[in-house]
């Protein structure tokens, strides 16, 4: 059984005690527990369920490449599924639960599917459910979903908080074991600036438990040695609990820091998601220990060597009473050391190797362990914990020579440098036989945009095995990245470390090497995925070559982890299938992030009321407090229609359309561009961008004028005042105001940057208020201040003056067809200004509208709208606007375009009006159907709907269209068939239905 | 009612720093050839303050000179006076190419006052936040997560914040939310 010993435990504190629960079960910890050493220390060794065939599954590792130990944990709004046990902090009254399962972790239905996994071999979902196809939707589907995916998703609301932060630095590194830190201090003494971020809450990896000497001090003093000295230099942060998540271009590093995972309901932010742009980034992220793969490495109770070394060494719990150690190397010989010494039973030790005579096991043997060469596991004997092991000659086909009673059983099949972060940004890497591992390629690191390396490995990351060598590759990289981050270099050597001798280790892949179909389909690689060994061979057997499509065939180092543990084994298993070289069939591609990262630090302050900005007019606040219903135009909120008790918003909207009609309406319009061009050559600047003249306004006037894309397509539409001789101000859509401002932009300073304009965006200085209709003018004759009678201000020109003692400039132009008068105030008296329409035009009968009813009268005059008139494939001519094209200019933006062939060809679906034989309103986006059918039996189209309403000045639908020869057409009916079935038949009309002659908004 | 009001009607939060809209202050935009006599001598001569250098911010209680791009100025002067203050720019400029605009309404300004502000808007904008990267008295054109800002520090505890007015309501809750207790991040 798994215990708490009663002494050792580097990072615990016996004397503060931590409450628990797991499933349910109250259970006690210690401060400095991960949950899974406190898990442990109580016995808990069954943790959950693997994902297929839903075997039992208890901890592999101690740390972030866990592949098992994936919990629920928290309640209700903090409860978030597959928390990895061994990365999670104990705290005071953590729960969790374990997951997978049904109706229980001890007993599970699931497991079935373990007895029938010869009917689930690699790649099953691909060979069984393509048909028949209905199957998929009915059957398969709603099966799959269900038992798909290990943990539930949340029910509420994320209680937490999180945030960004970012931040420049010359040297990043990323990682705080020993190599971090001597790299740290080497790069800081070139005087650059350092920040180094660790995963864990402590300081200097594993060289603590794997007995490391640094400077003849044991290495737990050194590394407090080295964080104090690095804490005092100014030009160092450093941040634990800080991952580095990813590596991108450019020297963009994101890292992810877990402020407050370990200290719930203390108003921290939860996670915070570091942005940090770095000069240099130095990986000294260590390496993992690989499993062995031998039939049964699954079963709670086999571990890493180095975690069964961990729990004892940092949390003082022993994984069991009786460890037997698998190897295929020196280093495992610690494990057995450090259990030995504190009073474990370790009744053998399994090395794979012929002959075993290093330091390390001449060590074990003098403690009396007995060493077994040339051995291997043949079987693992237990179902949801480990009870024996049986040993054979690891050179054989399994048959056993011994059977030794165990509950743990430790094993390592060597070390794999952690190379993604080295990866992420294009670094190479190159296969060390000797260690049997891929590590960085120095010759080919990630580069900048100058060619420039950018990213350095150091440490156990690059490579290095010994402390000396972590050391001297450390301070080396330090110094490298220091200097080209512009520091100056130094001289000061690298620490030394106490020798470290070490025999070579033996490539093991398959445990014994011979072993038949029966072993190898009961030998892990992935544990999370259920990918055995005799599924990556059926793979290769079945073709799959590329490593990239066996593990997706495979499913094989897909799971949460990443297939940490399984994706060096598993690409020699199928190198060895192959009969190819490992660095032949190389390694899957390493993406960010390194370990999961919660959604809520990636949304950062994103989320309910800041998820996006929403624009907001000077007199927003009014039309909330009087109901506005909304309606998103851009990032802005504009109101739809102001609905009055009782009233349906459609109501709402026809009794809006007819009271400014027939009294007097106010439209909010601060939301239309407005942009200022001045300077001499702004008249032919303007030229260029209008379809039409604007150099030739008069001062004082208004013309509405088009702007084209050079592609001749009609992008954006509205009024250009002439303000003095070298000033236009003009207006533009409520969508369009910024981008039509860098389009401008764009050509003054990329073609024509000789030419003498400054162009500003001053859309928010005003509230722009539209008031409209019959009584508009009495109205505002009675705010007064201005004299904008029909003679002192006409149709289309504009007048500056005071109204209601509020500066105002007035527009008289309309685009609903009445006498119409836009006024711009400036944005800080807007909603005063509002106010003094909306109490002096109560004998009026004044109402504000919505867009609602500004789209319903311009579809009654006519006007076409951009967006729903245009789409980007329309052109003005296309849509009877060749009154606004000039014919006497030598050039604008799409003059050339639209004399291509294809837009001046007749057959383009031209603008007309569209009136229901039965008034009824036409469908949005119904097309017209004409004779026959297309090459794909396809009704033939004639034609669409481009605008559609019921028109309340009318009593009956209205609508505008492109219709093929459309124009010519005036008088025949067309059909456009419903979604519901049926067609609705429209008469050809001309596009203006209201005050034809504009005699309404001319008086 | 007949006075103007400024988007968050002087709105403050207190957190690890105290937020707060700054109230009405007057702006002018101003496009220019900068390196013209002519143009000098307007800003400064409706300032009170020296020309700015590239980048800098010359700032003097409401007046000041922001330098905001290679042809481009923000011109503080009391919110009274803009109106007064562009025409008086026009004036002075008549025979130079150039465009001045009062933008005092579409714009909002907060300040932020304290020690911890460079973290509070180092969790906003992708902008260098140190001592190093923006020092007291440099201008700052950036973003504050999804909207356009510019940021100036007056002294290491004091900040202002310039952004568009429509998202007022936006940026102070950015910085309401960055600016939490318990939002302390000990970097800078």
């Amino acid at each position: 059984m798994s215990t708490r010993l009663p002494t050792g435990g580097r990072l615990i504190d016996r004397d503060t005690q931590l409450d628990f629960t797991f499933n349910g079960k109250r259970l006690r910890g210690c401060a400095g527990d991960t949950l899974a050493s406190a898990l442990l220390a109580n016995d808990q060794t069954l943790l959950g369920r693997s994902f297929k065939y839903h075997r039992p599954r208890g901890l592999v590792a101690s740390g972030a490449e866990e592949p098992n130990a994936l919990l629920g944990l928290g309640k209700g709004s903090r409860f978030e599924p597959n928390q990895r046990a061994t990365t999670t902090e104990l705290f005071d009254g953590l729960t969790c639960e374990s997951q997978n399962h049904w109706p229980s972790l001890e007993f599970d239905i699931g497991a079935v599917n373990n007895y029938a996994s010869r009917f689930l071999p690699a790649g099953f979902y691909y060979k069984t459910f393509m048909a028949p196809r209905a199957a998929w939707k009915h059957v398969f589907e709603p099966i799959i979903r269900r038992s798909a995916g290990l943990g539930k998703a949340p029910t509420e609301r994320d209680a937490d908080r999180y945030e960004h932060f970012h931040t420049h630095v010359d040297v990043l590194i990323i990682g705080g074991g020993i190599a971090g830190l001597q790299a740290a201090r080497a790069a800081a003494a070139t005087g650059v600036s350092v920040m180094v971020v660790e995963q864990t809450a402590h300081w200097g990896g594993r060289a603590p438990v794997d007995g490391a000497e640094i400077e003849g001090q044991l290495a737990d003093y050194w590394v407090r040695e080295t964080v104090e000295s690095l804490g005092k230099l100014e030009n160092v942060r450093m941040r634990a609990r800080t991952m580095g998540s990813g590596v991108y271009d450019h020297g963009y590093v994101l890292a992810y820091e877990r402020v407050a995972d370990h200290t719930p309901d203390d108003d921290r932010p939860r996670h915070r998601l570091w942005k940090i742009r770095a000069k240099q980034v130095i990986t000294a992220t260590g390496a993992i220990e690989r499993p062995l793969s031998f039939a049964g490495n699954d079963i709670p109770g086999v571990m890493l060597a180095s975690a069964v070394r961990d729990y004892v060494v940092n949390w003082g719990v022993s994984p069991g009473d009786r460890t037997v150690v698998v190897t295929n190397n020196d280093d495992a010989y610690r494990t057995a050391i450090v259990l030995k010494e504190a009073g474990l039973d370790v009744p053998a030790i399994i090395d794979a190797r012929p002959e075993v005579s290093g330091a390390l096991p001449e060590q074990a043997r003098a403690l009396g362990i007995a060493v077994h060469a040339g051995r291997g596991v043949a079987k693992v004997l237990g179902g949801k914990s480990v009870t024996a092991v049986k040993i054979c000659a690891q050179a054989g086909e399994g048959a056993p020579v011994d059977e030794i009673p165990c509950d743990v059983i430790a094993m390592s099949g060597g070390w794999s440098p952690v190379v993604h972060l080295w990866s992420h940004c294009g670094g190479k890497l190159i296969w060390e036989a000797g260690n049997a591992h891929f590590r960085p390629n120095p010759d080919k690191a990630p580069t900048g945009h100058a060619g420039e390396v950018f990213v350095h490995a150091a440490g156990n990351a690059n490579g290095a095995m010994t402390t000396s060598e972590v050391l001297a590759d450390a301070d080396a990289a330090g110094k490298a990245a220091g200097k080209a981050a512009g520091g100056k270099a130094t001289r000061k050597a690298a620490p030394k470390a106490k020798e470290e001798p070490s025999e070579p280790m033996l490539p093991v892949w398959v445990m014994p090497q011979g072993a038949d179909i029966k072993l190898r389909g009961k030998m892990w690689l992935d544990y999370q995925n259920d990918v055995k060994v005799s599924d990556v061979q059926l793979a290769a057997r079945e073709g799959y070559e590329s490593v990239e499509h066996t593990k997706r065939y495979t499913t094989l180092g897909m799971a949460t982890d990443q297939g940490k543990l399984s994706n060096i084994n598993g690409l020699a298993v199928l190198a060895g299938s192959l009969g190819d070289d490992i660095p032949q069939v190389g390694t899957t591609t390493f993406r960010p992030p390194y370990t999961p990262i919660s959604m809520g630090a990636i949304a950062g302050e994103a989320r309910a009321e800041l998820f996006q900005p929403v624009r907001q007019t000077p007199i927003h606040t009014w039309h909330e407090a009087h109901g506005a219903d909304w309606e998103p135009v851009g990032h802005w909120r504009r109101p739809y229609a102001f609905p009055r008790d009782g009233e349906t918003v459609h109501d709402a909207v026809k009794r809006e359309v007819l009271n400014t009609r027939e009294n007097v309406g106010l439209l909010d319009a601060s939301t239309l561009g407005k942009i200022l061009v001045k300077g001499p050559d702004a008249g032919r600047f303007l030229d260029m961008l209008y379809t039409n003249m604007m150099s030739t306004l008069p001062v004082g006037k208004c013309r509405y004028g088009l702007m084209c894309s050079e592609n001749g397509f009609l992008s954006d539409d509205g009024v250009v005042a002439r303000i003095d001789e070298d000033t236009w101000l003009c207006h533009t859509t409520t969508g369009g105001a910024d981008r039509i401002h860098a389009h401008m932009e764009d050509w003054l300073q990329c073609e024509w940057w000789d030419w003498e304009v400054y162009t500003a965006n001053i859309t928010e200085q005003y509230a722009q208020i539209a008031v409209v209709g019959p009584k508009a003018r009495m109205l505002l004759e009675k705010i007064g201040g201005m004299d904008l009678g029909k003679e002192a201000l006409p149709f289309m020109q504009w007048a500056e003056g005071e109204l209601a003692g509020i500066p105002a400039r007035v527009f008289r132009i309309s685009f609903s067809g009445e006498l119409s008068y836009e006024v711009a105030v400036p944005a800080s008296r807007g909603l005063e200004f509002w106010i003094k329409l909306m109490m002096a035009g109560e004998e009026f009968g004044v109402m504000p509208y919505g867009t609602e009813a500004l789209h319903i009268m311009r579809a009654e005059k006519g006007f076409i709208m951009i967006g729903d008139e245009t789409d980007g494939t329309v052109i003005p001519q296309d849509l009877g606007l060749n009154w606004a094209i000039s014919k006497k200019k030598d050039d604008y933006l799409g003059k050339r375009a639209q004399e291509r062939s294809h837009m001046t060809d007749p057959d383009r679906w031209k603008l007309v009006g569209l009136e229901t034989l039965d008034g009824s309103v036409i469908p949005d986006g119904a097309y017209a159907v004409g004779e026959g059918e297309n090459a794909n039996g396809q009704r033939n189209t004639i034609g669409r709907v481009t605008s559609t309403y019921f028109s309340p000045t009318l009593g009956k639908g209205i609508a505008m269209g492109l219709v093929h020869n459309g124009p010519d057409r005036t008088g025949e009916v067309i059909e456009f068939p419903t979604l519901k079935g049926g067609s609705i038949r429209a008469r050809i009309v001309d596009p203006v239905f209201y005050d034809k002659d504009g005699e309404k908004q001319n008086v | 009612m007949s006075e103007a009001v400024s988007a968050l009607s002087g709105a403050s939060y207190d957190g690890i720093v105290r937020v707060a809209d700054a109230g009405l202050q007057g702006m002018i935009q101003l496009r220019g050839n900068l390196g013209k006599a002519a143009v000098k001598n307007a800003v400064t001569g409706v300032t009170g303050v020296d020309f700015p250098a590239a980048r800098q911010a010359n700032v003097n209680g409401e007046r000041g000179i922001l330098w905001m791009s290679p042809d481009e100025l923000l011109v503080l002067v009391p919110y009274a006076e803009a109106t007064q203050a562009v025409e008086t720019i026009t004036m002075a400029l008549k025979k130079e190419h150039h465009l001045a605009a009062d933008v005092s309404d579409a714009r909002v300004m907060f300040s932020l006052e304290g020690e911890g502000l460079r973290e509070v808007l180092a969790k906003l904008t992708p902008a260098d936040m140190s001592r190093a990267g923006l020092p007291v008295g440099e201008m700052r054109r950036t973003r504050l997560a999804q909207v356009a800002a510019g940021v100036w520090l007056e002294s290491e505890t004091s900040a202002r914040v310039i952004a568009f007015r429509s998202v007022a309501h936006y940026v102070m809750g950015l910085l309401t939310h960055s600016a939490q207790p318990g939002s302390e991040v000990g970097h800078f």
